[in-house]
């Protein structure tokens, strides 16, 4: 079976690698690029634990072949916290909003994607952006208060830079 | 398993005509990747058809349609102002379709493509009067979306055949269009009744209307009575109770896991009443 050549960046940095053409995104993530802060859980796209961003738009990692991130941006998990933690990571701590934490790096990611959309949701937005996220631990409210919290920093801050 | 990225149509066709096994054309891959991972399918040749140029795009067409590019997924459709004021139903019903995440990849013609009588955004498509453009190996050729679906993950088009674009017809004066869906929650679910209605207002009366009903038959289904039962009418309360008894009538579904028979049947009632309403209010340019 040929292997095929990807070119790609993941959190800024330009990688390449040879992929199976069967391997998932997920899984060049993960064996590959030892980037495992990404996480499988279903395989099948409904968990949302292997969410990554893909030239900014929030996809399921599993449900993408790697081959198919050729010339493609994409960001994980391990390109959220710069010089200190994100705020979603530091609100995330504050509210307890994680027990387990497996399907926490998904739920960050796909918060973050969020946020630069829309800086300021409604809870029912934050929990319909979120329902493909599963989380077994918390039953979700901590997660949505510290997704707003965070948010509500965010906004703050950005008032303070402009 | 060899993986294809053709840049033209024409190439994606002479390389499924030529294939002797197992092929997927690749769009989203939210459909063919969890088939690959569960073992039901496992392509000799995949297909990928997000390297050929417009595929991507949503144009409007010189007579006021909308050709719509085979890997555009859900989140753009939801995201483009002109198609979303033209054509509301169908991208209500798109973006139906599974998580944020999935929505980021998942396209019309995948969903069309996968052949589920259940399909979220096949009921809007067809009531729309969507047509697709079908490329195969001894040219194109244009089909009603309605034509496609042969049965459960079936669907009509030819060995060598892909969709290769799909296209709204122009929305035009005092029309609206809506799709509902029946799901025991809110979100992330398979739809157990799906309808959607399209219709064109002259004055207060209905003058043109389609009635597609989902997740009632082997295939997302277009009932001309239904649409017989308002066309003509002010949309009163004796036209709303013919319409959901002509839906009823159409529905021939099953009862599974997620509905019974009887169950389904009086759901395909209630959701075209429901939709001709907010059809019906869209075209006078009072719904959302």
């Amino acid at each position: 079976m040929s292997k095929i050549h990807v070119s790609t960046t993941v959190n800024g940095d330009p990688v390449e690698f040879l992929a199976d053409p069967r391997e998932t995104l997920l899984d060049a993530l993960r064996n590959q690029l030892d980037l495992t802060g990404t996480k499988e859980g279903c395989g099948t796209g409904d968990c949302g634990a292997c969410s990554v961003t893909v030239d900014g738009t929030l996809v399921c990692s599993c449900l993408m072949l790697a081959a198919e991130a050729n010339g493609k941006r994409v960001e994980t998990i391990e390109g959220m916290a710069r010089e200190e933690l994100h705020p979603l990571q530091r609100k995330f701590i504050e509210h307890a909003a994680l027990q387990c934490g497996y399907c926490t790096p998904g739920i960050l990611v796909a918060a973050k994607a969020l946020l630069e959309r829309n800086p300021d949701p409604t809870d029912t937005e934050v929990r319909y952006w979120l329902a493909g996220n599963l989380c077994r631990c918390t039953g979700y409210d901590k997660i949505i208060r510290a997704v707003q919290d965070a948010a509500a920093e965010m906004r703050q801050d950005h008032r303070g830079a402009a | 398993m060899r993986y294809h990225t053709p840049t033209s149509f024409a190439d994606a066709a002479a390389i499924a005509a030529k294939a002797t096994g197992t092929l997927r054309f690749l769009a989203g891959g939210t459909d063919v990747l969890v088939q690959m991972r569960a073992g039901m399918v496992q392509p000799d040749d995949l297909i990928d058809l997000k390297h050929i140029p417009g595929v991507d795009q949503i144009v409007q067409t010189p007579d006021g349609g909308w050709k719509i590019g085979i890997a555009v997924p859900g989140i753009v459709l939801g995201g483009h102002e002109g198609l979303v004021r033209d054509w509301p139903g169908v991208v209500e019903g798109m973006n139906l379709v599974g998580s944020t995440q999935v929505q980021g990849r998942a396209t019309l013609a995948g969903n069309l493509c996968n052949g589920s009588p259940a399909a979220d955004s096949v009921p809007g498509l067809i009531a729309a009067g969507a047509v697709v453009t079908v490329t195969g190996p001894n040219g194109s050729r244009e089909m009603p979306v309605e034509a496609v679906p042969a049965g459960p993950g079936k669907t009509n088009l030819a060995k060598g055949e892909v969709i290769s674009s799909i296209t709204l017809p122009p929305r035009g004066n005092n029309g609206g269009d809506c799709y509902l869906r029946f799901i025991p929650r809110t979100e992330m679910d398979i739809a157990v009744v799906g309808c959607a209605v399209s219709l064109r207002l002259d004055g207060d009366k209905v003058a043109e209307a389609r009635v597609a009903l989902g997740a009632v038959a082997p295939t997302v289904i277009l009932s001309e009575a239904a649409a017989q039962a308002i066309i003509g009418t002010v949309l009163d309360d004796a036209a709303l109770a013919a319409l959901a008894k002509a839906a009823e009538g159409a529905a021939k579904p099953i009862s599974d896991k997620r509905g019974t028979k009887e169950f389904r049947i009086e759901v395909a009632g209630v959701l075209a009443r429901r939709a001709a309403r907010i059809a019906c209010d869209r075209a006078k340019g009072m719904g959302k």
